[in-house]
């Protein structure tokens, strides 16, 4: 661990993954922590657990705002784990001078999040602090759901199963980069940020049976590949050319250096199955986007790595992000 | 422009059928080699190309790609990264500079350690940022810390221009400019009597076009004239790379020695005589430049014209900025890996002591840097 926090412990990569088993871990280490899943999972296997705070800049962007990132971040943790989400708390944490009409704007964006979810708010709290103690906002929320599908977990897969995408990949990401102060792009594009139970209720009503599901937030589609194939101890090969990339985020990444897998996602899903459950998921990821992919498969060439194939023939793996996302020089 | 339409600057150039077609071509060619040969992509652009790609897996036994000094972040010298760091925590100062910099380690930490530590360090997208940022901030003052080769020196001389004209009262410039043809004859021409360059094994160099796009493919009419050794100015996709890479084996079958440029599409023989008058107007050569790994470069690096002094932080904060030349970690072979005399797997720290994360020597640091490139992508196969 280095001396003092930085920015890039906050990555979703490699300097995240330190920090966490580091310094947390250490100190709260238990069975149901220890599994790193999404969401914990509580009460006999009967409930997910999980929290999640909102710190972004801006606070409005193109096709969202940080309240509906806070109800979708912390509901879409629980429908990961096949659970439908029902109780949220809500706390927050304003920045003094921070606008009331704002903040009612958010809080509007938060209870139409929730409907779309069936889920309420049944506690909170609020705190302000001195200007230039936050960042104009923070938002914690803390959600409960009801377990739907047991059994989902990153620690599941296994030789010949296919991964799949339930969207294109990178939108948010590209999004709040391009949303940001200083980066005058042109462009319609808007985040994914939505509600995922809808999604994942209608894979568990077709009879799909799930073996593991996690959204690609912080550290984008490759954290989420990396987590799964060390927690299985399993390789994940990917066909570069299938992965799902908007034109304007390929744009973004080509001027800035970055990488579409690299980005983060907050409506945008990784799927494993078994092979013979691979065509009906992805019938039912395309009633909802239909740049949903089947984008590679488990195998065992290289266990606890994720393989890029090109159209080419050439192969790399695929590794975590590491340090922050920065624009490349030249 | 309703939406970004990049699509077609790229899309043609990373196709798998096209890619595949070279990769044959220059095999064909290869075959008729009698000796193998080694090109050197002179910038960290192309070697993250190069790796992220795969590209190595398609060529031939005879044709060894080998890595060059081209990332400027790369072969910043640590004193340069204290001063951007005891200048970033000076009272009052805005310190602002290009993306992967941020990263970079000194002697003290890197720019990231000294934002942790409370100092406004900022990174910009385009230099010309720093007119609004100190604009917003009058009591402050913004230093821009410049870095780059040919492609971003064009830049740092409009924001000076445009702070001359708009009479900006904050804003000071610590100028780490280097120049790429200098240090390209540095590798076969060392003057450095510690290092036996002439043992290097470089037979041609591949060209960065956007450092041509600038100064023209002129700069490097010595190099087959002199030096014995071909130069294809390529682009940066991998359909680029790879047509450069066949010009180069063509020109060693068909044994002829010449400057060529694959990426006509945008590179002329003269380059932007506009930004070249610019760069002319405000900076000078320095006759040595100090390059992480590599020692002093002979008139590599710019310097901000006396005449523009009072613009120039490292006069301005003269007093406070160390002057002590700082040497690399004793095991890091990043020299030998910049003069293409040694590949990254070769350095005993390599992915161990010396990774991303925690890089100790040059090539580490950036992701454009050949060690960066090989442990990000080459340790498949």
């Amino acid at each position: 661990m280095t001396k003092n926090i930085t920015i890039a412990h906050g990555n979703g990569g490699e300097e995240n993954n330190e920090l966490i088993k580091n310094i947390f871990y250490k100190h709260f280490e238990n069975e149901i922590l220890s599994k790193s899943e999404d969401a914990a999972i509580i009460h006999n296997g009967e409930l997910a657990f999980t929290t999640d705070s909102f710190t972004v800049s801006p606070l409005f962007f193109p096709g969202g705002d940080i309240g509906k990132l806070a109800v979708c971040g912390t509901c879409n943790d629980l429908a990961m784990m096949g659970a439908k989400p029902k109780y949220l708390t809500c706390s927050v944490i304003i920045e003094e001078g921070f606008s009331s009409r704002e903040l009612e704007k958010i809080v509007r964006s938060m209870k139409k999040e929730l409907e779309i979810n069936g889920a309420m708010v049944v506690s909170g709290d609020t705190k302000v602090v001195p200007k230039g103690s936050v960042d104009k906002l923070f938002i914690n929320t803390t959600g409960i759901g009801e377990i739907e599908h047991k059994g989902i977990s990153a620690h599941n897969l296994k030789e010949g199963m296919s991964i799949l995408v339930s969207r294109d990949v990178g939108a948010h990401g590209a999004t709040i980069f391009a949303a940001r102060e200083g980066i005058e792009l042109e462009s319609s594009l808007e985040t994914d940020c939505a509600s995922l139970y809808p999604q994942v209720k209608a894979l568990m009503d077709a009879g799909i049976d799930i073996i593991a599901l996690r959204d690609a937030t912080r550290g984008g589609v490759s954290a989420v590949l990396n987590e799964w194939a060390k927690a299985s101890d399993v390789c994940i090969e990917i066909k570069e050319e299938k992965i799902p990339v908007q034109e304007q985020v390929k744009g973004i990444c080509e001027m800035l250096g970055f990488e579409a897998v690299d980005l983060a996602n907050e409506g945008t899903f990784v799927l494993a199955v078994s092979k013979g459950d691979e065509e009906n998921a992805l019938e039912v990821l395309h009633q909802t986007h239909e740049t949903a992919t089947i984008i590679g498969s488990v195998s065992d060439q290289h266990k606890g790595k994720v393989i890029l194939n090109s159209s080419w023939g050439t192969k790399r793996f695929l590794d975590l992000p590491t340090g922050e996302l920065l624009p490349r020089i030249c | 422009m309703e939406t970004l339409e990049l699509k077609n600057l790229y899309d043609d150039f990373r196709d798998g059928e096209t890619i595949k077609a070279y990769a044959k071509i220059i095999a064909e060619d290869a075959a008729e080699l009698e000796r193998p040969i080694n090109i050197m992509e002179v910038c960290g652009g192309h070697t993250h190309t190069i790796m992220k790609f795969g590209l190595p897996q398609l060529m031939p036994e005879n044709i060894n790609f080998i890595h060059g000094p081209g990332c400027p972040v790369c072969i910043m010298p640590k004193e340069r990264i204290d001063h951007a760091y005891v200048l970033a925590m000076q009272p009052d100062v805005i310190l602002v500079t290009l993306g992967d910099m941020i990263k970079v380690p000194g002697s003290n930490g890197s720019l990231q350690d000294a934002r942790s530590k409370g100092a406004d360090v900022r990174f910009v997208y385009s230099p010309m940022e720093c007119l609004k940022i100190a604009e917003e901030n009058p009591d402050k003052t913004v230093i821009f810390f410049a870095i780059g080769f040919e492609t971003t020196t064009p830049m740092t001389a409009v924001l000076l221009d445009q702070v001359i004209k708009q009479k900006v009262p904050n804003i000071l410039f610590h100028i780490n400019h280097v120049t790429v043809p200098e240090v390209m004859k540095e590798l076969i021409d060392s003057r450095d009597i510690h290092v036996d360059s002439y043992n290097n094994k470089i037979d041609a160099f591949l060209g960065p076009s956007h450092v041509s796009v600038i100064s023209g493919a002129k700069i490097y009419e010595a190099f087959p004239r002199d030096y014995g050794r071909p130069v294809v100015v390529s682009g940066f996709e991998p359909v680029d790379v790879m047509e450069g890479i066949s010009m180069i084996v063509k020109q060693f079958v068909e044994k002829r020695c010449e400057l060529e440029v694959q990426y006509k599409r945008v590179v002329t023989y003269e380059g932007n005589l506009n930004s070249q008058k610019l760069m002319n107007t405000y900076f000078d050569k320095v006759s040595l430049f100090r390059w992480r790994g590599l020692g002093n470069v002979p008139d590599s690096g710019l310097k901000l014209k006396e005449a523009f002094a009072d613009y120039d932080a490292e006069v301005v904060y003269k007093d406070v900025l160390p002057i002590a030349e700082i040497e690399d970690h004793k095991l890091c072979i990043c020299g030998d890996i910049l003069r293409g005399m040694a590949k990254p797997p070769e350095c005993t720290i390599f992915g161990t002591a010396c990774k991303p994360t925690t890089p100790i020597g040059s090539c580490m640091v950036s992701s454009e840097g050949a060690c960066a490139a090989y442990y990000k992508y080459g340790n498949l196969i």
